[in-house]
């Protein structure tokens, strides 16, 4: 029935976005523990080839709506869909970078990326000489054999990011992908992907909490309350234009405009969020 | 790590060894005041203890009974390590399964494994798989553990990763279970090979014809001091070999973890 409303509510012809979540509301808890209700029912949805930033302060839900995003978590109410189709179990069209650690700690940079294809019933050799290539392209050819623990935060991120995209997925689920890098190295890493996402346009869903890069980097900021019960209290279209480079952008007078017109709104949140925790 | 060179390291656990044995020959050789501090009868000497260490190895037959503590202690370390990991997985993966037996396992683990030694040579005999048998119950606990707790330590966002990448169970099993209950085995290895050999020498100890337990436990039955402490020297440094053993397939098999801070 909820599906059946989504798809009368978008124009005949017109494509399902990539990722729907129609009035999702999510609590954690339950049975012996109190329920928090972390997210109340929200509604985002992001295009094919749209690319979408949320911001929002610390603790208010914005890896829960991920994980619901990914099918790692279920809805307490509400749908979710990936082009169309409601989500049951996991989402297979997504690849998904987590904010924490989640590199297998017993395999090397090479075999943490290789197995991605693997799994997918490649051959071990071709699965390798495509990580390797990977592993170029996010500058860490030197440290193929290094396993996690050898390597730092950032390169961690590196290889996550390296062993998310030789999938090739449809959907881009991204956890504060750059969050333990150096600022120069994060606008780096920015143009790589957004050189990356020019070539063939996935969907993406982008958490940060830095909302520069969230401007220069998406096509809309999205801006989230803070918990509990969040919900999204801003949606910003961001009209710069295309190929950006992630550095000079922040120079435009128009980055300035949209910059403070979101952060006048994020800016009362964060301080409530703070507020609240202390 | 500790601030001083191998070698330095090595002079210095020598000169322990020189020192106790220089103490022990003394006190058993050179009387003072007309009375031995530590009498022969009670504490042999260093020298015959080497002499009689020298008469076993030289005499040959000493290498059987090594051979049959040896192989009592491999059998029971690789069928305690088996049935540990098959259960540690299943109890692991069947939460349902793990909270009937609950009760059993603890009372089972509890229960002091030497009171087990008179049933086990009942029923399988005085050969050396009543010691086998001894040496199972003891590892099979502790690798049991270990692989239970391995298997259910695995940090949710790993197995996450894992499942989006498009893993199925036997993918998961072979590249995620697999690898975490096998570095919290081997975490206990040296405790379970150690183990394993206690429960052959205890085993022997208490009723064999053959071993290095055997050995001690019938120098002791008539008062040769000299021929137990010989037993003892060349259990130790069978421990010690073993040990070592242990730690170099350790080494080869766990690179992918950071060095631990300090190591026994
Ligand atoms: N497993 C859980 N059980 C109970 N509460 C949880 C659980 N996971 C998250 N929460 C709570 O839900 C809220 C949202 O968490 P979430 O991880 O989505 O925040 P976030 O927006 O990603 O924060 P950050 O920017 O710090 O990563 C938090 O208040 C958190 O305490
Ligand atoms: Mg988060």
């Amino acid at each position: 029935m909820v599906v059946l409303r989504v798809i009368e509510r978008d124009a005949p012809g017109a494509k399902p976005p990539a990722v729907a979540l129609d009035a999702v509301s999510i609590a954690y808890g339950g049975g012996a523990q109190p329920v928090y209700e972390a997210v109340a029912p929200t509604t985002l949805r992001v295009a094919e080839s749209e690319f979408v930033a949320i911001v929002g302060p610390t603790g208010c839900g914005k890896s829960t709506l991920l994980n619901a995003a990914a099918g790692l978590l279920k809805p307490a109410s509400g749908a979710v869909s990936i082009f169309g189709e409601p989500l049951s179990g996991l989402n297979g069209k997504a690849g998904y970078l987590f904010q924490q650690d989640a590199l297998m700690p017993w395999k090397t940079a090479l075999e943490n990326v290789a197995i991605a294809l693997e799994v997918g019933g490649m051959a071990s050799a071709e699965a390798r000489k495509q990580a390797k290539a990977w592993l170029a392209r996010v500058g860490l050819s030197a440290f193929a054999d290094r396993y996690p623990h050898q390597l730092s935060g950032g390169q961690r991120k590196r290889v996550g990011l390296a062993q998310v995209l030789i999938r090739d997925p449809k959907i881009l689920l991204m956890d504060e992908p750059f969050g333990p890098l150096d600022a120069q190295t994060r606008q780096i890493m920015g143009t790589l992907l957004l050189d990356l996402w020019a070539t063939d346009r996935k969907a993406v869903l982008f958490v940060t909490h830095d909302l520069e890069e969230a401007i220069a980097l998406a096509d809309r900021v999205v801006i989230m309350s803070c918990g509990p019960k969040a919900r999204i209290i801003g949606d910003h279209a961001i009209d710069l234009p295309r190929p950006r480079d992630v550095a000079e952008v922040r120079l435009d007078p128009r980055f300035h405009t949209l910059h403070r017109a979101i952060w006048s709104e994020l800016r009362d949140e964060v301080t409530k969020a703070y507020g609240a925790a202390t | 790590m500790i601030g001083i060179s191998r070698t330095k390291l090595f002079a210095l656990q020598a000169l322990v060894a020189a020192v106790a044995l220089l103490i022990w020959h003394v006190g058993s050789t050179v009387p003072i005041g007309g009375t031995y501090l530590l009498p022969k009868f009670f504490f042999s000497t260093p020298g015959d203890v080497i002499a009689r260490i020298w008469k076993l190895f030289a005499g040959g037959q000493i290498w059987k009974h090594l051979s049959i503590t040896l192989t009592e202690t491999v059998l029971a370390f690789l069928i305690g390590s088996v049935g540990g990991v098959l259960f540690g997985f299943w109890f692991a993966r069947k939460p349902i399964v793990a909270a009937v037996f609950d009760p059993y396992v603890k009372m089972a683990n509890a229960l002091p494994r030497v009171v087990l030694a008179p049933i086990f040579m009942l029923w399988l005999g005085l050969g050396i798989w009543s010691k086998v048998a001894l040496g199972v119950t003891l590892v099979f606990f502790i690798v049991f553990f270990n692989v239970y707790q391995g298997v259910k330590e695995v940090s949710s966002v790993v197995l996450a990763n894992a499942r989006l990448m498009g893993m199925n169970e036997r993918q998961l099993f072979r590249h995620v279970y697999w690898p975490s209950a096998l570095s919290w085995m081997f975490s206990s290895l040296h405790t379970s090979v150690g183990f394993a050999l206690v429960g052959a020498v205890v085993g022997e100890y208490l009723g064999s014809a053959a071993g290095l337990g055997y050995l001690i436990h019938e120098a002791e039955g008539v008062f040769d001091v000299t021929g137990v402490f010989a037993g003892m020297v060349i259990l130790a440094a069978f421990v010690l070999f073993i040990d070592w053993l242990v730690t170099l397939i350790e080494n080869r098999l766990l690179v992918w973890r950071p060095q631990p801070a300090s190591h026994a």
